[in-house]
């Protein structure tokens, strides 16, 4: 493999990696903040990639538009969600378990309630106009949209960065994360701090989706795979960690970019491996400060 | 346990025995027949998931993988070396298992909580990729057919028998655990991991120690299962398999033991009875769960003992007044 191609694979990588970032970080998003783990962030992540097909092929809507509609959609809908489902169980007995339960079950209900609107078959969206082509320098054959992604990608991430750090609204998000109670003395409505935190979370994922739509065929069931994928990362970077989710998805977006090039068939099992042999050596995540250890 | 919880277990095992005893004298439907050992090996799997997840707090999403390799045992063992190794296959599968959950233990139960929960389907993930995809080996999406047991084990009546007795002696010992300090233990890790270790146990190796238990039961359970279908499928791998235990054990109550036992039951007979019709089985299993989860956390069992509970004592309060 000579330099170009390799460079190329490189691009690949980094268009996945950047992809499975934004997944990754709706799902630490919530986790880190709300302390609610969302099984089923992967299918507002399909219902994104849905809904941007009908707004482009039905609507006619302009792809950079249609994609942010989605994420609208996927955001109001996972507000929805948390408001009239998930806070029903906040501060149960044994809260986790059930919350992997209830978000199991709307996996379950989110996937045939697609298969019931949009049929079974595959969709397939096209890139949008003016990335449909690849950047030529010299032999060096970069295609336009995968470089589209990562632009966007790394908008996210520091638009992100900045609310979470220099803003009001970022500040009682991560006031959320510390104390809830003491949030709530202070004149802050935590429910519907929560609400929001969680239709942000859930609008990423529908982002991605819509974002991922051009590069992968749109089927139901596509929720399970993107989850468990977004899983790995969060398992890599550490639970709630903002960059080692960042470096997590970087490492495997490459290590995937390699395996397609070197055995497509078992392709996906790779990123499997990388995360046996991280849990064998450092369990508490890749980029994780080491922890003291318990007795 | 007081007197009278011995005589109402004394009375189930009774009626347990005696209902799916006598199901094959009483009806020669062959139907009837599979869908009855479906329900005891299924429940055998579900109590045994129970193990990890009602008593010891650690909710598993990955106990396919145990069932699969159970079933993959014996379908392996008798596609590559013939029907005679039908018996060996399964004490294979679930020696595999045992070998597998030690190991596994060691990776996964580290972590605690979500982590646990997350882990144990990216494994279980992992071993349906396999075998999905290894197709030379295991025949990928199309299975392996025509697993029939050998001899007499081969007369579907004899061979619902003899899961019956497996199924029988597994979940008797599975429940003489529960009621063992061992089992005390675990009920501990559940409620207080900290104090635990304050007793002097330890917490980690109690809760490896339930894994390997839980997951031979589920491997036993995949094994008997193959026989019944005559069939393995990659299905047996996917993480679907393991939100069915799931939710059987979450119908029954998971903090009664037999609980998921009559889940499973109940889960049977719903899907027979509307799976058949409708292709999306997924949405209602879905909305059952969250009905459960959001309205009876208790389970079947569990709430229709607190509706008992209840009125006995508003009897009393009446009798005190009147």
């Amino acid at each position: 493999m000579d330099l170009s191609s390799l460079l190329v694979q490189f691009v690949s990588g980094l268009s996945t990696a950047t992809l499975l970032f934004l997944v990754a970080s709706g799902l630490t998003l919530i986790f880190g903040v709300g302390g609610v783990f969302n099984f089923a962030h992967g299918s507002f992540y399909m219902l994104g990639a849905y809904l941007a097909y009908t707004f482009v092929a039905t609507v006619k809507l302009n792809f950079w538009v249609a994609a942010l509609a989605a994420a609208l959609g996927a955001g109001i809908l996972g507000m929805l969600a948390e408001a009239l489902i998930l806070r029903r169980i906040y501060g149960r007995a044994e809260e986790g378990g059930f919350q992997i339960l209830l978000t199991y079950s709307l996996i379950l209900i989110i996937d045939d309630l697609v298969k019931l609107t949009w049929g079974t078959e595959y969709k397939s969206l096209s890139r949008p106009p003016g990335l449909g082509g690849a950047l030529v320098m010299g032999d060096l054959v970069l295609p336009s949209y995968n470089l589209a992604i990562i632009g966007v990608g790394l908008l996210v991430v520091v638009l992100a960065w900045l609310v979470l750090t220099r803003t009001r609204p970022g500040r009682i998000a991560r006031a959320t994360a510390l104390d809830r109670e003491t949030l709530g003395l202070l004149g802050i409505n935590v429910p519907l701090t929560m609400t929001v935190i969680f239709g942000i979370a859930t609008a990423l994922g529908g982002l991605t989706g819509a974002l991922a739509a051009p590069l992968r065929s749109v089927t139901p069931g596509a929720g399970i795979e993107v989850i468990i994928d977004a899983l790995i990362v969060v398992v890599l970077g550490g639970m709630g960690n903002f960059w080692g989710a960042w470096l997590a998805a970087l490492l495997l977006g490459e290590v995937n970019a390699v395996a397609v090039a070197v055995a497509p068939e078992w392709a996906s099992l790779f990123s499997y491996l990388v995360m046996v042999v991280t849990l064998i050596f450092k369990p508490e995540g890749l980029f994780a400060p080491r922890q003291v250890r318990k007795v | 346990m007081t007197g009278a919880d011995t005589k109402k277990e004394v009375i189930f095992w009774g009626l347990l025995a005696g209902i799916f005893g006598l199901l094959p004298v009483v009806s020669h439907n062959d139907y009837h027949l599979i869908m009855a050992n479906h329900i005891i090996v299924w429940g055998l799997f579900a109590v045994a998931f129970n193990m990890l997840f009602g008593i010891t707090g650690m909710l598993s999403f990955g106990q396919a993988l145990f069932y699969g390799i159970g079933g993959y045992g014996v379908g392996l063992m008798v596609k590559y070396l013939g029907k005679a190794w039908f018996l060996p296959g399964m004490a294979a599968g679930v020696l595999a298992a045992a070998v597998l959950a030690y190991l596994l233990g060691f990776l996964i139960i580290r972590v605690s909580g979500v982590f646990f929960t997350i882990l144990t389907l990216a494994f279980g993930q992992l071993a349906w990729q396999v075998t999905f995809r290894w197709y030379h080996v295991t025949g990928g999406d199309d299975g392996i057919q025509g697993i029939i047991p050998p001899g007499i084990l081969g007369n579907k009546v004899f061979y619902y028998y003899v899961c019956l007795a497996c199924v029988l002696a597994s979940v008797w010992y599975l429940r003489s655990l529960s009621n063992s300090p061992l089992g005390l233990i675990l009920r501990c890790v559940r409620q207080n991991p900290a104090r635990v270790r304050f007793l002097g146990r330890h917490v980690r190796r109690n809760q490896r120690r339930v894994y390997v238990i839980s997951s031979v039961f589920a491997a036993l359970a995949g094994g008997l299962m193959s026989g019944v279908d005559n069939s393995v499928h990659t299905n047996m791998f996917y993480w679907t398999t393991s939100g069915e235990v799931i939710l059987m054990s979450v119908l029954g109550g998971i903090h009664q033991f037999f609980g998921p036992f009559i889940g499973a039951a109940l889960i049977k007979i719903i899907e027979d009875v509307v799976g058949s019709r409708t292709e999306f089985w997924p949405l209602i299993i879905g909305l059952l769960m969250m009905t459960m989860v959001l309205a009876f956390p208790r389970g079947v069992v569990g709430e229709f003992q607190m509706l008992k509970a209840r009125w006995q004592w508003r009897a009393l309060e009446r009798a005190r007044r009147g």
